[in-house]
């Protein structure tokens, strides 16, 4: 029993934990690809800056002695996602609109995109310096212990207050974007220009204000899993660093421009990882004394190291795209 | 005065004009038909009055204003429509969406409109919750020509709707033309089913290389020796 509660601490959890950081990554992307047709590489950077105004809002509020029953990162998120979507509103002006008005090809708005990075990278580091930081200095991290003994376990299921937070909030957002695409009138406009831009433009619809939107929306969701990110680890200026490029296979896998696509890439991909960086002996510790001694030995049987994490996703990339060129859900060619 | 009104176009693609001066004159009652040869400029035509090309000289007036080089989001709350040759739904949105979007800019009830819309092609509404890209040629058509009604146009332009139509589907697309223009909406078409659309044509424009080569009501030119020899097959 407790071999499986390891696993579900492990695999189950953490998966989801990744799953969701990378899905609402993922949907950001795919959603900018779809209205703008370019990936926008800076996307990583916005989730950094987004996970930077939560913790500065965070950090006003603790010094002002002010605390909440809920991680004061959580609470103040929205505020960190209004913001983000601000200054996504403000780079599309400031850099990828004069570029698209002089009718720049994708991989022009995508090298700027490259520059962008390096910009808000050098912007953080400007104001917050290079140090790790966590949310939780001045507030406990709560975990929440599940007993397991009524099923013969002798260790919890784990899970911390921020995860639990996290699957709730994931799962409100989705269904929220759900609904702002399949009911609401911009919504529609925004899925009719990723369908066929020129026939959106042919049939009126505001084009310009669809793009606002659409930055709206990729700002405040990095900022929803920039923050979720920095509250279940920690915080540094290349917080994206590490995840940008899972998070594009998320996206490319699900189908560039399908937003469920994009969500399902990121759940694939962040599982897949949990489950090739997993120490598959803990299920071997209960046979010990069956099995032949170089087996009942053997240290760290997981698929992959966790240094070569990234890796998986990048298998996972070639593999979907050798079976199914355009993504899982057909999604939109370059 | 004419609803619209084209005067000595000229436009291109950034290089050099394809259109080399184009005359297009027709009321609200009318149904103008432009037919020609390949790569005339017919398509071009229509785009140039949609705002989808740059019109480098001449001008066109539409319900007594200037629209030179007016954009279609400004266009269409001013009673133009515009139904384009290819790609014209969106595939992956259903029948009832792609009808929404042609009432994008209307902040009205557009319920009536719809109800319309599906009274005029009842199979639409059998297909109301399908995809677009999951139906049959006419059936796209009609979808394509119901979004472009939906915003209440004056104006329908419409691109070659007949292109890769059977025969009897040519028909249908033909009779609900007529009977929306006899509902009030003006009419001005491409078509390569030149004799046939001509037939009901109450104004027809002959181009060729950009430029008009003949004017007149549809059965005049059908009537007209040359037109008939050197465009409609003899
Ligand atoms: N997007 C474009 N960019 C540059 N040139 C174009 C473009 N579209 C059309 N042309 C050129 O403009 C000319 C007129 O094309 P247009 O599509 O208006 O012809 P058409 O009369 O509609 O012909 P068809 O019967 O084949 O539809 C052609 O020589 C064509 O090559
Ligand atoms: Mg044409």
């Amino acid at each position: 029993m407790d071999e499986l509660i390891f696993f579900i601490n492990k695999v189950i959890i953490s998966g989801t934990v990744i799953g969701s950081i990378y899905a609402l990554g993922a949907v950001g992307v795919t959603l900018v690809f779809g209205i703008l047709r370019f990936a926008h590489f800076a996307h990583g950077d916005m989730m950094t800056l987004g996970a930077f105004f939560t913790y500065s809002l965070v950090a006003i509020l603790a010094a002002a002695g002010f605390s909440l029953p809920i991680p004061l990162g959580i609470a103040l998120m929205p505020v960190a996602m209004a913001l983000t979507s601000v200054a996504a509103l403000g780079l599309d002006k400031g850099f990828y609109a004069p570029l698209r008005r002089k009718g720049a090809k994708p991989v022009t708005l995508l090298i700027a995109s490259i520059g962008v990075t390096l910009m808000l990278q050098g912007v953080i580091r400007l104001f917050y310096g290079t140090s790790t930081r966590t949310f939780f200095e001045s507030e406990p991290k709560d975990i929440f212990r599940i007993d397991m003994s009524w099923a013969g376990g002798t260790r919890p299921i784990t899970i911390t207050e921020p995860q639990a937070w996290m699957f709730g909030l994931v799962v409100v957002a989705v269904l929220a974007l759900h609904f702002f695409l399949t009911r609401s009138r911009l919504g529609k406009g925004m899925r009719a220009m990723s369908d066929n831009p020129d026939l959106a433009q042919v049939s009126g619809i505001n084009t310009a204000l669809v793009v606002r939107v659409t930055w709206i929306l990729a700002g405040a969701l990095a900022a929803m899993a920039g923050t979720m990110l920095a509250l279940d680890v920690s915080l540094k200026p290349d917080l994206a660093f590490n995840i940008i490029l899972p998070i594009f296979a998320a996206a490319v896998v699900g189908g560039l421009g399908q937003t469920y696509g994009a969500i399902a890439g990121g759940f694939l991909v962040g599982f897949a990882e949990t489950l090739a960086v997993f120490d598959w002996t803990v299920f071997l510790r209960p046979f010990r004394e069956n099995l032949p001694e170089w087996l009942a030995t053997a240290q760290g049987l997981s698929l992959v190291p966790t240094e070569y994490k990234l890796t998986v996703a990048f298998v996972i990339l070639v593999i979907v795209l050798l079976v199914r060129p355009t993504g899982i859900f057909k999604g939109l060619s370059t | 005065m004419a609803l619209i009104e084209v005067k000595d176009v000229i436009g291109g693609y950034g290089g050099a004009p394809i259109l080399n001066g184009v005359n297009i004159a027709i009321e609200q009652s009318d149904i103008g038909v432009i037919v020609g040869p390949n790569g005339a400029g017919k398509s071009t035509t229509l785009k140039a009055i949609f705002g989808l090309l740059k019109v480098t000289g001449g001008s066109v007036m539409f319900d007594g204003q200037e629209i030179t080089n007016s954009l279609p989001d400004k266009l269409v709350p001013r009673g133009l429509s515009f139904v384009p040759q290819e790609k014209n739904v969106f595939t992956s949105m259903s029948v009832e969406e792609n009808l929404e979007m042609g009432a994008f800019i209307r902040r009205d009830d557009i319920s009536g409109t719809l109800e319309e819309i599906y009274a005029m092609f009842p199979v639409l509404a059998e297909k109301r919750r399908q995809p677009a890209g999951e139906l049959s040629g006419g059936q796209r058509q009609m979808v394509a020509m119901g979004r472009a009604l939906m915003s209440k146009p004056k104006l329908l332009m419409l691109d070659e709707p007949s292109a890769g139509l059977s025969p009897k589907y040519v028909l249908e697309i033909f009779e609900h033309i007529v009977s929306v223009n006899k509902a009030g909406v003006g009419i001005l078409m491409v078509e390569q089913n030149a004799r046939q659309a001509l037939a009901f044509a109450s104004r027809g424009f002959v181009l060729a290389s950009g430029k008009n080569r003949y004017t007149g009501t549809g059965p005049e030119l059908i009537a007209d020796p040359e037109v008939a020899k050197s465009f409609l097959g003899g």
